[in-house]
């Protein structure tokens, strides 16, 4: 009994569990007035495999996880209710791919502005992970945003 | 666009080229050429200032069309942004190209919208609507599909992600992929509008 407890704590001590999950160059697209939807693209990258199950935005009524795929020249959007991220990969959420989709902003977003974004990961032990995000609004016509390819 | 209908498209394709092959001076496109198409003849839409608008209104330009909605989070603003990048490849004659933005969202897709959105890429960019007979009507005749998608709460559009490029006489030319690049299309308009004058 002792021995499974003591390796309990060293589990609890040694798994890096709040360490785990890195964003980085998440950007958002600005919008024009009375524009209730954008899109954000990030980079993520986690030690475990884990799967992004969710997003929030205080400037969105709703948020969801999308997927585009291009078929016959025809585009279409679902949301998906997750995203793989395997063991030290990293996913690009990214134009043509996969985006977190905000609906019903409630005011318009600008260029260059800073807007909040709260990822939710969930660990192979279920047990689940709020990273905050800070995405970086780039103009709506801007064609070499980060992780864009030049088409 | 179905699979039928892109292979109508290339048999028609298909046929455009035997009949460009016996002609040594057809010029040759990075995008697909559908010159002789039988679709693609004109529309009857409206403008965020509320004009009635046809090809013909356009007549002495290249007309590059494509149909989306201002919701789209990425392959519409994509396009457009690559619109933006073709016109300035064209340099001096970039005025001789004009983008129009035909909405398949109409519902939420109000003139105010078009027009902001439109002018954040390009301030000669035009955005068309209109009611959803009209819009149907000008999708048929492009053979561009759009299907309203219900996503929690809301809902998205699926859509013909093509762009399409018309002559300087108004006539429907060439079908550019998504996947198309700037540099690529900016040599198709120049060579319409040298060899359509």
């Amino acid at each position: 009994m002792k021995r499974i407890a003591l390796a309990v704590i060293a589990a609890l001590v040694s798994a890096p569990a709040l360490a785990g999950v890195v964003v980085k160059d998440a950007w958002i697209r600005a919008t024009v007035p009375h524009q209730k939807t954008t899109g954000a693209f990030m980079q993520i990258v986690s030690d475990r495999d884990a799967r992004l199950v969710g997003a929030r935005c205080p400037l969105a009524g709703t948020v969801e996880l999308h997927e585009m795929t291009m078929t016959d020249n025809m585009m279409r959007m679902r949301a998906v209710d997750g995203i793989d991220l395997p063991a030290g990969r990293t996913v690009t959420l990214k134009p043509g791919g996969f985006h977190v989709m905000l609906f019903d902003l409630r005011r318009p977003i600008h260029a260059g502005d800073t807007v909040p974004l709260s990822i939710v990961v969930e660990m192979p032990d279920k047990s689940r992970e709020t990273i905050e995000v800070e995405a970086h609004a780039v103009p709506l016509g801007a064609s070499h945003a980060h992780g864009m390819h030049d088409h | 666009m179905n699979r039928r209908s892109w292979l109508a498209c290339c048999a028609g394709l298909t046929l455009t080229l035997a009949l460009a092959g016996c002609n040594p001076d057809a010029p040759h496109f990075n995008s697909v050429d559908v010159t002789g198409a039988d679709f693609g003849k004109d529309f009857h839409l409206t403008d965020p200032d509320g004009n009635p608008r046809s090809l013909a209104d356009f007549r002495g330009k290249v007309v590059m069309l494509f149909f989306g909605f201002t919701q789209c989070p990425d392959v519409c603003p994509t396009t457009l942004a690559r619109a933006v990048r073709i016109r300035k490849l064209l340099g001096s004659e970039g005025d001789r190209l004009q983008v129009l933005f035909v909405t398949v969202d109409p519902e939420r897709d109000t003139p105010e919208i078009l027009r902001e959105y439109t002018h954040a890429f390009d301030p000669s960019f035009i955005g068309l609507y209109g009611d959803a007979a009209a819009t149907k009507k000008a999708a048929d005749e492009f053979r561009v599909f759009y299907r309203k998608v219900p996503t929690g709460s809301s809902y998205t559009m699926d859509h013909t992600a093509m762009s399409y490029v018309i002559d300087p006489q108004g006539r429907l030319r060439l079908a550019v992929r998504h996947e198309e690049r700037a540099q690529d299309v900016a040599e198709d308009i120049r060579t319409l509008l040298k060899t359509s004058s």
